[in-house]
C-alpha cells in the first residue's frame, strides 16, 4: 500500500523516534546528551550499584580519614572504609524512593488536575478544597512530626508519605494549562467527532503538556531526594543501612568537616545529589525536542 | 412531510460573566433541510458564532429547542446524541489552532475512524483518510498524510480540518468563519472545494461569516440570514437579500461594504447611521436593538416595542416595524424611507474630475 | 495650519531598490528584493498584498522601526521635508530619527487600538506624545487635538478623559489616526488600518481617512490585503508578490486594465457584492517561501501565461503605460474579464 510506506518512511516506532532524537541531540546540543548519559548512569548505579560494586570493608582504624589515593579515589572515612565505594552504593535508596515519590505526585496531579480543568463544577470545586488544604501544610515539618509516630524505615512508606504532600502545586499548574488548552479549537473538533473525554484529555490535552510534566517530575525528583536527605541528616529517618543521607549524617555528627582530609566524605554525597540534580534539568530541557514536531527537523 | 435535518426553535444564549447578563443569542429560530446552505452573516458580537456551536451541539442553550429529525436533541439518550453529533460537524475559523499540533495529518483523521469503528484496523483507516484528502483535493494524499500541521500552509489546514469533519459522515458542517483566516487568492478554492462537498456528497452547510461577499458567491441557491446583536434582523433567499435589502441594517451593511471596484465603490451611497456606537451585549437598547443607529426610527415605536421577525412574502421575513408598515401600505413613513447619505454629488464629481 | 500646495511636483518620499534582509537559524531570507516607488506629497498610495510578501516589512522599514535581526542591505528611503532638505531614512541616526518619527512620518499599526497605556487616560498619553516631540504647549495641543477628534467624528471632551478599556475598537483606531496626525506630518503611513473591525466602523474610517486627506493635505501609504480598500481610498495602487512590486499604476488603471497575472488573480478572487454573480476564481498553488524562491518569475509557478523565459528569467518592473509599471514578460496578453455567471444551472465552474 503506498499510503502505509508513506507513513514508514518517516521513524513510526518509538525506537526509531528516540534514536534520531538522541543522534540530533549529540549533534547540537552536547550538555543535553551529557545530562543524559549521566542519568542513565545515575540509574543504573541505583538498580545495580549494591550488586556490583563490593562493600566498603570492614573497619580498618589505621585508615581513619585518609586523603586521597589511587587505591581510595575519595579518601576513607572515620571507620576507613573507601568512601567512593559507599557514595556508589549509597544512591540505590534515595533513588529509588525519590522516583517512586516523584511518580506517585505527578500521577495524582496530573489525572486529578486535568479531570478537574476538563470537567469543571464540582469536580473542580472539590479537588481546589483539597488542594488548598494540602497545600497549606508545610511539607518538611509535617515530615519531621510524623517521624515521631511513624519508623520511616521502609522506602515504600516514605515514598508514599513524600509523595503525598507534593502533588498540589503541580496539580494547580497542569489545571491551569489544561483549562487554557480545552478552550483550543481542536479540543472543541475533537468533542464534535464524539471522542471520549479519556481520548481527549490523553491523547489530545496532555500530549501537549509533555514537556511541562517531564520538568515537573523532574523537579519532584530533586524535591524528594533533599527531603529524604533532610530527613536522615537531621536522625529522623533509622539510620540503618548506607544512603548518602545517612554518609551525610555520620559525617557531620563525626565532624568531618573540621578537617581538611575528612572533608571529601562529607562531600561527596553532596556532590552526587548535586550532579545528579543538574544531570536531570539538564535532561529534561533537552527532552522537549523530543515531544515538539516542530523542533525535530533539524 | 419529512422533518427539516436541523431546526432551532426559539433558541436563547445567555451567559453569566460575574454579575452582568450576556444575552448573546435571543429567540433565533431558523430550520435547515438536507443538502441546504444557510450563510449566517453578522458582524462580531451578533451571536453568530455561539448560533454555530449551539447548532453542533457543543453549547447548550439557555432556552428553546435544537432538534435533529424532528428529536430535541438535549433529550436523547446517550447513543442517539452520540449519532447527532456525528451528524453535524464543525469547521473552525483559525487553521493555526484548529489542528492537533503534535498529531500529525495521519493521526488526526486516523482517530475518529477507529474511535467509531468505522475503519476496521490502522491499514484500513488510513485508506479511508487518503480518499477523504483526495475529496478535499489534497493530492497527492501520500504527500500529505505524514505531515505535521506546522509543515502546512493555512489553506491546506483548513482542508485537514475539513476532511477529518467529513470523517464521519456528517450531514451538516458548520463552518464558523472557516476562509477568513486564509489568504484571499486561496479563498476561493476553498469555497470551491465546499461547493463540490455539497454537490457530491449532499451535505448542508451553516456558513458563518462577516464577509457578505463570500456568502454571496457560495449560498447564491441559497438562503441568508442577517444577525444583529443576537437577533435576527432578515432572513430571505441571498440574490433577493443582497439585491434588495429590507432591514434597514442590512442596508447599511451593503452600503458600507466596499467594492473592488473604484468607480462602483465611490459611487455607492452611503447610509449614515444616527451613531456609531455599538450597544454593549449587557446593555442592549429597549425596542429593537438597532433602534438607536437606525434612520428609520419612530420615536414611541422602534424604542418601545421589539419587532417580530415577520413574514414579508413568503421567502423573505424582516423584523422591523416600518419595513411592516410600508409593506401594509403608509405614505408618511414611506417618505421617512429616504435617507441622508455619505457621499453626495458634489464630492463625486470633484473625485472624477 | 498645514500649507497645503507645497513644492507639489517633487516627492515627498522615494524609494529606490531597497532589499532587506532577515538573519535567521536558517540563513538568510530576503523579505524585500528591491522596491522602487515615488510618492507625490498629496497622493496616497496602496500596498497590496497576501501574507508573506514582504509589505510590513517595507511598511517598518519606512518609519526605521525594522527588528534587530533585519537588516536593509541595499537601496535607498529618500524623505523630503517641507524646507527641501533630503533624508535617507536608512542613514539616520538615533538622535535624527526622534526627529523625523511623528513629525515628519508617523506610523499606525496594525492592532494599533491595542497600543495604549491601559493606566493612563487618553488626554495624558496624547500630552506624553506631544511632549516627547518637542510640543510643550498644553493650549497648542489641546486644541489640535480637538479639532482632529472632531475631524475624525469623535467627541474630544468624553474621549480625553476616558480610559482606553472605556472606548470601543474602533474609535480607539480613530484616535489612533487623529494622533498619527498631531504634529502634521507630511506622510503617514497605516498598517492594515482597517482589519478587525466591523464593516460599519470600517466604513466610518474609511470616510475619515478621506475626509482627513481632504482637509489637512498629507502623503499616505497603507498596507493592507484587502483590494477593496484600495479601490476606496488609494490613488495608486502597488501590488507586492514575494517581496518585490509587481504591478504599480493609477487605481483606476489597476482595477479595470491589470498588467499583471498576480493583480488579475486578486481581482477575480475577490467579488464584488452588489450586482450580479461574476466569474470568480482562485489563484492555484500557494505564495512561495521567501527563503526557497524559484528561479525567474516568483510568479510563474502558479501563472497559466508562464513561459520558460518567465521561468529562467525575472521580469524587471518596467513602464507598460502611462504612469503604468509591471513586472511581467507577458503583460500584454493580460487581461480582465469578469463574466457573469449563469444563474440556476446545475453546477457552476
Amino acid at each position: 500500500m503506498s499510503n502505509q510506506n508513506a507513513l514508514q518512511r518517516r521513524p513510526r516506532s518509538v525506537l526509531g523516534l528516540v534514536a534520531a532524537w538522541l543522534a540530533d541531540l549529540f549533534r547540537h546540543d552536547k550538555a543535553g546528551f551529557l545530562g543524559l548519559v549521566s542519568v542513565v548512569f545515575f540509574v543504573g548505579l541505583a538498580l545495580f550499584g549494591p550488586l556490583l560494586v563490593p562493600e566498603p570493608g570492614k573497619p580498618d582504624v589505621t585508615k581513619i580519614y585518609q586523603p586521597p589515593s589511587l587505591e581510595h579515589p575519595l579518601g576513607t572515612d572515620y571507620e576507613g572504609r573507601d568512601v567512593l565505594t559507599q557514595v556508589l552504593r549509597g544512591g540505590r535508596s534515595i533513588i529509588l524512593v525519590a522516583v517512586l515519590a516523584a511518580l506517585l505526585s505527578t500521577a495524582i496531579a496530573i489525572t486529578f488536575g486535568s479531570l478537574a480543568a476538563y470537567l469543571g463544577g464540582t469536580v473542580d470545586s472539590v479537588t481546589g478544597l483539597v488542594t488548598d488544604v494540602v497545600l497549606t501544610v508545610p511539607q518538611f515539618p509535617l515530615l519531621v512530626v510524623l517521624s515521631a509516630f511513624v519508623k520511616l524505615d521502609r522506602p515504600l512508606l516514605l515514598a508514599l508519605l513524600i509523595g503525598l504532600l507534593s502533588w498540589p502545586t503541580l496539580l494547580r499548574a497542569v489545571r491551569a494549562q489544561v483549562l487554557s488548552l480545552k478552550e483550543r479549537e481542536f479540543v472543541e473538533a475533537a468533542r464534535a467527532l464524539g471522542l471520549s473525554t479519556f481520548h481527549i484529555l490523553f491523547r489530545e490535552i496532555l500530549p501537549n503538556m509533555a514537556p511541562y510534566i517531564v520538568m515537573s517530575f523532574t523537579i519532584g525528583i530533586t524535591a524528594a531526594m533533599y527531603a529524604q536527605v533532610g530527613l536522615y541528616f537531621l536522625g529522623l529517618a533509622p539510620l540503618a543501612g548506607e544512603n548518602w543521607g545517612i554518609m551525610l549524617n555520620l559525617a557531620w555528627i563525626r565532624g568531618a568537616i573540621f578537617f581538611k582530609d575528612s572533608v571529601l566524605y562529607i562531600l561527596a554525597p553532596v556532590l552526587a545529589i548535586a550532579l545528579l540534580q543538574l544531570s536531570l534539568v539538564t535532561a529534561a530541557r533537552s527532552l522537549e525536542g523530543l515531544f515538539n514536531p516542530r523542533l525535530r527537523e533539524s | 412531510m419529512p422533518e427539516p435535518l436541523l431546526e432551532l426553535h426559539g433558541v436563547s444564549v445567555h451567559f453569566r460573566r460575574g454579575r452582568t447578563l450576556l444575552r448573546a443569542v435571543e429567540e433565533v429560530s431558523f430550520c435547515l433541510e438536507p443538502g441546504d446552505v444557510l450563510c449566517l452573516v453578522g458582524e462580531s458580537g451578533s451571536g453568530k458564532t455561539t448560533l454555530g456551536k449551539v447548532a453542533a451541539g457543543l453549547l447548550r442553550p439557555t432556552s428553546g429547542s435544537v432538534r435533529y429529525r424532528g428529536q430535541d436533541v438535549w433529550r436523547l439518550p446517550a447513543n442517539a446524541f452520540r449519532s447527532f453529533r456525528r451528524a453535524v460537524q464543525i469547521v473552525h475559523q483559525d487553521p493555526y489552532a484548529s489542528l492537533n499540533p503534535i498529531r500529525t495529518v495521519a493521526d488526526t483523521l486516523v482517530a475518529p475512524l477507529l474511535h467509531h469503528g468505522i475503519a476496521r484496523n490502522w491499514a484500513d483507516a488510513v485508506e479511508r483518510a487518503a480518499r477523504l484528502l483526495e475529496l478535499v483535493d489534497l493530492v497527492p494524499p501520500e504527500q500529505f498524510l505524514p505531515k505535521y500541521p506546522h509543515q502546512l500552509s493555512g489553506g491546506q489546514r483548513q482542508r485537514v480540518s475539513i476532511a477529518r469533519a467529513l470523517t464521519v459522515g456528517p450531514e451538516l458542517i458548520v463552518a464558523d468563519e472557516a476562509t477568513s483566516m486564509v489568504d484571499v487568492s486561496i479563498r476561493v478554492s476553498l469555497l470551491h472545494t465546499l461547493r463540490r462537498l455539497r454537490e457530491e456528497l449532499g451535505v448542508a452547510f451553516l456558513f458563518i461569516t462577516h464577509d457578505l461577499a463570500m456568502a454571496k458567491y457560495f449560498a447564491w441557491q441559497g438562503r441568508i440570514a442577517v444577525l444583529y446583536l443576537g437577533r435576527v434582523v432578515e432572513l430571505g433567499p441571498t440574490p433577493s437579500v443582497i439585491g434588495h435589502p429590507l432591514h434597514p441594517y442590512t442596508q447599511a451593511l451593503l452600503a458600507a461594504l466596499p467594492e473592488p471596484d473604484p468607480e462602483l465603490t465611490r459611487q455607492k451611497a452611503k447610509l449614515l447611521l444616527r451613531s456609531l456606537d455599538i450597544p454593549s451585549l449587557a446593555n442592549l437598547p429597549g425596542g429593537c436593538s438597532f433602534h438607536p443607529r437606525c434612520l428609520y426610527f419612530v420615536a414611541g415605536l422602534c424604542d418601545v416595542e421589539r419587532p417580530p421577525l415577520d413574514a414579508v412574502d413568503e421567502q423573505r421575513a424582516v423584523a422591523c416595524h416600518i419595513v411592516q408598515q410600508e409593506r401594509t401600505g403608509s405614505d408618511a413613513l414611506r417618505a421617512r424611507m429616504e435617507v441622508p447619505t455619505w457621499g453626495n454629488d458634489e464630492r463625486l464629481s470633484s473625485e472624477r474630475g | 495650519m498645514i500649507k497645503r500646495r507645497q513644492s507639489l511636483n517633487e516627492p515627498v518620499l522615494s524609494v529606490r531598490d531597497l532589499v532587506i534582509q532577515y538573519e535567521g537559524a536558517g540563513g538568510v531570507v530576503q523579505a524585500v528584493r528591491g522596491v522602487r516607488f515615488d510618492l507625490a506629497p498629496d497622493e496616497s498610495l496602496a500596498v497590496i498584498g497576501e501574507s508573506g510578501c514582504g509589505k510590513t516589512t517595507l511598511g517598518l522599514a519606512l518609519m526605521g522601526l525594522l527588528p534587530k535581526n533585519a537588516r536593509i542591505i541595499a537601496g535607498q528611503i529618500l524623505y523630503r521635508t517641507r524646507d527641501g532638505r533630503i533624508y535617507d531614512v536608512v542613514r539616520l541616526s538615533g538622535r535624527e530619527f526622534r526627529n523625523f518619527r511623528w513629525k515628519e512620518c508617523a506610523m499606525v499599526f496594525q492592532g494599533a487600538l491595542n497600543a495604549f497605556n491601559p493606566v493612563l487616560k487618553i488626554w495624558d498619553q496624547v500630552l506624553d506624545t506631544a511632549r516627547a516631540h518637542g510640543l510643550r504647549d498644553r493650549t497648542r495641543v489641546r486644541d489640535q487635538c480637538e479639532r482632529l477628534l472632531r475631524l475624525v467624528q469623535l467627541d474630544p471632551d468624553r474621549v480625553l478623559q476616558s480610559y482606553p478599556h472605556e472606548l470601543s475598537g474602533g474609535m480607539r483606531q480613530r484616535v489612533m489616526i487623529a494622533l498619527s496626525l498631531l504634529l502634521e506630518p507630511r506622510l503617514v503611513i497605516y498598517d492594515e488600518p482597517t482589519t478587525a473591525l466591523d464593516i460599519l466602523t470600517q466604513r466610518a474610517i474609511i470616510e475619515v481617512l478621506r475626509s482627513l486627506r481632504q482637509e489637512l493635505g498629507f502623503a499616505m501609504v497603507f498596507i493592507s490585503h484587502d483590494l477593496p480598500l484600495a479601490a476606496e481610498l488609494a490613488d495608486r495602487v502597488a501590488t507586492m508578490y514575494a517581496g518585490r512590486i509587481v504591478e504599480l499604476a493609477p487605481v483606476r488603471h489597476l482595477f479595470y486594465q491589470p498588467r499583471h497575472p498576480y493583480t488579475r488573480g486578486l481581482l477575480l478572487a475577490v467579488p464584488p457584492v452588489s450586482g450580479p454573480l461574476t466569474t470568480v476564481a482562485s489563484i492555484p498553488g500557494s505564495p512561495p517561501s521567501l527563503a526557497k524562491l524559484p528561479p525567474g518569475c516568483s510568479f510563474a509557478p502558479r501563472c497559466e501565461l508562464a513561459t520558460d523565459h518567465c521561468r529562467s528569467e525575472e521580469p524587471p518592473l518596467c513602464t507598460v503605460g502611462a504612469d503604468h509599471w509591471s513586472a511581467c514578460h507577458c503583460w500584454s496578453a493580460v487581461s480582465l474579464d469578469r463574466r457573469t455567471e449563469r444563474l440556476g444551472g446545475a453546477s457552476h465552474a
